[in-house]
C-alpha cells in the first residue's frame, strides 16, 4: 500500500545548518499493516512522515502510495490518498468553522470542489450517527465552532475527520503527545478501534516506547536519519521495554542509559 | 441634519461593497491586503474614462469589476507563486498600480460632469422630482441611495450563497487554517489568489460607483482607504455583533454607513476635513488595540472597586 524506496532528506544543504534527516530510508507497507514508527528527538521519523504527506520535497528516491507515484506530487494533491492527525490538536480542525462544517471539508478530500452547497442534509444524518460512537456528545453540537472544544475532542474529530473517506494510508504524528495522559490513553484507543474495524493501513509516529509495543502488529525504530530497527509478527507481540531498549543498543552502538533518555 | 444623515448613508453605502471586499481578504483570508488602495483608484479610472469614452455606464462599472479582478490576480500570484509576503505583494501591485491609474485616466483626475452614470436613469425615473424630497434637499440624494442599497443586497446574497458551497468552504478554511486545509486536499494557493480577485473586483466595482456618484475620478482617490475599510469592519464587527454569516455580511454594511456618519458628525462640529485621516487612523487603531485595553483596564477597575 505504501513504498518508500531510498529516499533521502537534507536540510539546509550546503549551509552551516546542514542537517541530514534521512539516509536511504526503504519501508515498504502491505495493505493493513499498523506501523508504530518510534525515534528520539531528530531521529527523522516526523521527517519521513512530512515526506510521506508532502510537506516536504525529498532529495532523493521515490514514494508510492497504493500504486501511483507521488513523489512529485504537491500536498494537496496527494491528500485524497491520506488520512492525517497532528500533534497539535490546533492544527487539525479549523477554529472559526463549525464541527460540521470542518467533516464536510474532510468528506471532499480528494474531490473537486464546485459550486454545490458545501454541506446537504443527508451528510448531517450521517455525521451525526459517526460522531456518536466518539461518546463526546459532539452529535447534538453539529453547528458549534470546532475552537470552542477542547484539545481531546478536537483530536478526537479530527481522527474521524482523517478516516471519513477510507483513506489508503493513515498518518498519525505523535496525535496524543498534547494530550494529558487519561485523554491521550482514550484518544490512542479511539485510534486503534478506527484503524481495525476499517482495517487501515497506517504509520503511528508516538515517541512512547509502551505505546509503540502495545499497538500495531509491526514496530519501526529510526535513529539519526536510519531505519535502526523492523519488527513484526510474533517478536513484536513479545516485545518488552527492556528488549526494546536492547536490541537499541546493540544496533546503535549506543548506551542504554542514553536509550532510554531519548525514548522515555 | 436629514440632508447630512443621507448624504453619510448614501457615501456608506457605496463604500459598503469596499468595506465587504476588505473583510473577504482581511477576516476570512487573514491577508491584510494593501491592494485595495490600488484597485479602488483603479475601478474609478476604469469607469470614468470609460464612460469618458461614449461606453454605457453600466458596462463602464463592469470593466471597473474586471480590471480590480486583474489587480487581485497579480497580488495572489506575486504572493503565492514568487513566495512575496503578504503585505509586501499587496503594497508592490498598489504602487504598480498608481502609475496604471494615471495611465488609465491620461491626467491626475477626470471630470463626468454631465455624462450619463449608472445614476442617470434612476434619476430620471423621477426619484428626484418627488417634491417632498425636494423641499428636503435630499432628491439628488434618493436616486444614489436606491441603486446602491440594490448593488449592495446583490452583492450580499451572492456573497452568502458563495460562501456556503463547497468552494466557499474551502476559501473559509483556507484563512482559517492553511495547513489542515491542504491536508484535506485544498489548493490553498488558489483558494488565496480567488480570494483576492473577489476582494479587488468589489472593491473596484465600489471605486467605480463612488466616482460616478462624486462626477469624477481622482488617481489619488485610494490613499487611507485601507484604513476606512478596516474602521468599517471593526464598527461592524463592535456594534452589529457578528453571529451568523449573513448578519455578518449586514454588519458590515451598516459599519460602513456607522462610519460615515461619525465622519459627517465630526465635520459637522467643526472638525477640520485635513484632520480627517489621522482621526481615522486613531480610531481604528483604539478598535485593534480594544482587546488588550481591556485587558489592562480590568485589574485597575477591579482595584479601584476592592479599594472601594
Amino acid at each position: 500500500m505504501l513504498a518508500v524506496k531510498g529516499i533521502y532528506k537534507t536540510f539546509n544543504m550546503g549551509t552551516v545548518n546542514e542537517k541530514v534527516a534521512l539516509r536511504d530510508i526503504n519501508l515498504t507497507l502491505k495493505k493493513g499493516d499498523f506501523v508504530t514508527l518510534i525515534g528520539g528527538n531528530g531521529s527523522g521519523k516526523s521527517t519521513l512522515l512530512n515526506c510521506i504527506a508532502g510537506l516536504h520535497p525529498v532529495d532523493k528516491g521515490s514514494i508510492i502510495i497504493d500504486n501511483a507515484d507521488v513523489t512529485k506530487l504537491s500536498e494537496h494533491r496527494r491528500a485524497g490518498l491520506l488520512g492525517r492527525v497532528f500533534q497539535d490538536p490546533m492544527v487539525g480542525t479549523a477554529a472559526n468553522m463549525g464541527i460540521e462544517e470542518n467533516l464536510a471539508l474532510a468528506y471532499r478530500r480528494g474531490q473537486r470542489r464546485t459550486l454545490k452547497w458545501g454541506i446537504n442534509q443527508q451528510e448531517r444524518k450521517i455525521y451525526k450517527e459517526m460522531l456518536k460512537p466518539l461518546g463526546l456528545g459532539l452529535e447534538d453540537r453539529l453547528s458549534t465552532k470546532v475552537g470552542l472544544l477542547s484539545g481531546g475532542q478536537r483530536q478526537a474529530l479530527t481522527l474521524l475527520m482523517a478516516t471519513l473517506r477510507k483513506p489508503k494510508l493513515l498518518l498519525l504524528d505523535e496525535h496524543t503527545a498534547a494530550l494529558d495522559p487519561k485523554t491521550a490513553a482514550k484518544v490512542l484507543e479511539l485510534s486503534d478501534k478506527f484503524i481495525n474495524e476499517s482495517n487501515l493501513t497506517t504509520l503511528m509516529v508516538t515517541h512512547n516506547m509502551r505505546d509503540a509495543i502495545k499497538y500495531g502488529n509491526r514496530l519501526v525504530m529510526m535513529h539519526d536519519g536510519y531505519i535502526l530497527l523492523d519488527i513484526e509478527g510474533e517478536t513484536k507481540q513479545q516485545l518488552t521495554v527492556e528488549d526494546l531498549l536492547q536490541r537499541f543498543g546493540k544496533a546503535s552502538g549506543e548506551q542504554f542509559a542514553s536509550g532510554r533518555a531519548l525514548l522515555s | 441634519m436629514l440632508q447630512i444623515i443621507l448624504g453619510a448613508v448614501m457615501l456608506g453605502l457605496l463604500w459598503s461593497i469596499m468595506t465587504i471586499g476588505v473583510y473577504i481578504t482581511f477576516r476570512i483570508l487573514a491577508f491584510a491586503d494593501l491592494t485595495v488602495e490600488g484597485s479602488i483608484a483603479m475601478g474609478a479610472a476604469i469607469a470614468a474614462h470609460a464612460i469618458y469614452s461614449g461606453f454605457n455606464p453600466y458596462t463602464a462599472t463592469l470593466l471597473a469589476l474586471v480590471g480590480g479582478m486583474l489587480a487581485g490576480l497579480a497580488t495572489g500570484l506575486l504572493h503565492t507563486r514568487l513566495k512575496i509576503p503578504a503585505l509586501l505583494s499587496g503594497i508592490l501591485t498598489m504602487i504598480a498600480l498608481y502609475s496604471v491609474n494615471l495611465r488609465i485616466l491620461g491626467k491626475a483626475n477626470l471630470s463626468l460632469l454631465r455624462m450619463d452614470t449608472v445614476y442617470t436613469a434612476f434619476k430620471n425615473m423621477g426619484l428626484d422630482r418627488i417634491v417632498a424630497f425636494d423641499k428636503l434637499g435630499i432628491s439628488q440624494v434618493i436616486p444614489i441611495i436606491t441603486l446602491g442599497l440594490a448593488c449592495v443586497l446583490a452583492i450580499t446574497v451572492i456573497l452568502y450563497w458563495f460562501f456556503g458551497t463547497e468552494t466557499g468552504c474551502a476559501l473559509r478554511a483556507t484563512g482559517d487554517n492553511p495547513q489542515m486545509s491542504r491536508a484535506q486536499g485544498i489548493n490553498t494557493d488558489n483558494m488565496i489568489i480567488l480570494g483576492l480577485i473577489i476582494s479587488n473586483g468589489l472593491v473596484a466595482v465600489s471605486g467605480a460607483l463612488i466616482a460616478q456618484q462624486q462626477n469624477f475620478a481622482d488617481v489619488q482617490m485610494g490613499i487611507g482607504s485601507i484604513v476606512i475599510g478596516l474602521a468599517s469592519v471593526i464598527i461592524g464587527e463592535v456594534l452589529f455583533g457578528r453571529n451568523s454569516f449573513f448578519s455578518r455580511l449586514i454588519s458590515l454594511v451598516l459599519g460602513a454607513i456607522t462610519y460615515r456618519v461619525i465622519i459627517a458628525l465630526v465635520l459637522e462640529m467643526g472638525m477640520s476635513a485635513n484632520d480627517l485621516k489621522l482621526f481615522t487612523a486613531i480610531t481604528v487603531a483604539i478598535a485593534l488595540a480594544l482587546p488588550v485595553l481591556k485587558s489592562y483596564l480590568r485589574p485597575i477597575a477591579k482595584s479601584i472597586k476592592g479599594g472601594m
